[in-house]
């Protein structure tokens, strides 16, 4: 009975599965992945405690002056511009793998944080962005009782 | 797709075949950009974490490279919940060509960023060699 039904619709005999058609699968498979594009700059790192988190992000080259970090509610926003290099006549670029541009990025937080607590550093081309989280946030410990 | 992927990604550096790293941190390739103008060559590139005091430069022959030691970031009170890049030290070598003058390399660092410049030679000068009647 089941036989009878794999053979109607399938070039094969005895209902093995239609190959020819897995190859067209795969290919629709593939139309719909994109590796690698589209990636938020900048990558960030989330580091966490029960008492704070700490955010890092890689920004080498970006102009101090342009970084704004901000946090509305549980969103944190990180916007900045990392300028071109100074041109003149006559450039040859052999390599140009670095990038340059306006950049801004919203990630939000797992949890409340303290606003005005918040702190910013950049050094050597990394920015940490420290916050402390909200005392209603904080974990708290629930002690269990034997019975 | 590949070449995408290593263009958004830090690319680690990979070590020769029968060679190990003594080290556990990661290495990677530094994004660089390089320029050239009549009078010398620009190189430019990214090391985020590196400080004058982290950066390498050795010229072996015609093999220029370049280091950086990304200062150590301990967090020993926080854990890492996610991360979307690794820290590491970084290292990338280039062929120079004979017409960079050696003695004048010059580098500096300032906010993660090393820039290298690598100024020309003056051009031999043609010589004129006279003739002597025999």
């Amino acid at each position: 009975m089941m036989l009878d039904n794999w053979s109607q619709d399938s070039l094969w005999e005895g209902g093995l599965p239609p190959l020819g058609r897995l190859g067209e699968e795969i290919n629709e498979l593939l139309q719909n992945v994109r590796v690698g594009v589209g990636r938020p700059y900048p990558a960030l790192n989330v580091w966490t405690s029960e008492r704070d988190a700490l955010v890092t992000a890689e920004l080498p080259g970006a102009d101090p002056a342009s970084l704004d970090v901000a946090v509305v509610g549980t969103s944190l926003t990180l916007r900045g511009r990392r300028p071109e290099d100074p041109g003149s006549e006559n450039v040859v670029y052999h390599r140009r793998e670095r990038g340059a541009g306006e950049f801004s990025r919203t990630v939000e937080l797992p949890f409340r944080v303290e606003n005005e607590k918040v702190q910013a550093a950049f050094n050597n081309g990394v920015l940490r962005i420290t916050l402390p989280r909200a005392e209603a946030d904080k974990p708290r410990k629930i002690a269990v009782k034997a019975a | 797709m590949r070449t995408q992927m290593m263009q958004q990604q830090k690319s680690e550096k990979q070590v020769p075949a029968g060679q190990e790293r003594t080290h556990t941190r990661r290495v990677y390739q530094p994004a660089v950009d390089i320029h050239e103008t009549d009078a010398e060559l620009v190189l430019r590139a990214n090391m985020p974490g590196v400080d004058n005091r982290g950066v390498d430069i050795i010229l072996e022959d015609d093999a220029l490279t370049v280091r950086g030691r990304a200062a150590e970031a301990g967090e020993e009170s926080r854990s890492l919940t996610y991360a979307e890049y690794g820290v590491g030290d970084f290292e990338r070598t280039f062929v120079l060509s004979a017409e960079v003058d050696r003695d004048r390399i010059e580098a500096s660092i300032k906010n993660g960023v090393l820039t290298l410049r690598l100024p020309k030679a003056a051009a031999a000068r043609a010589r004129k060699i006279a003739v002597k009647a025999a």
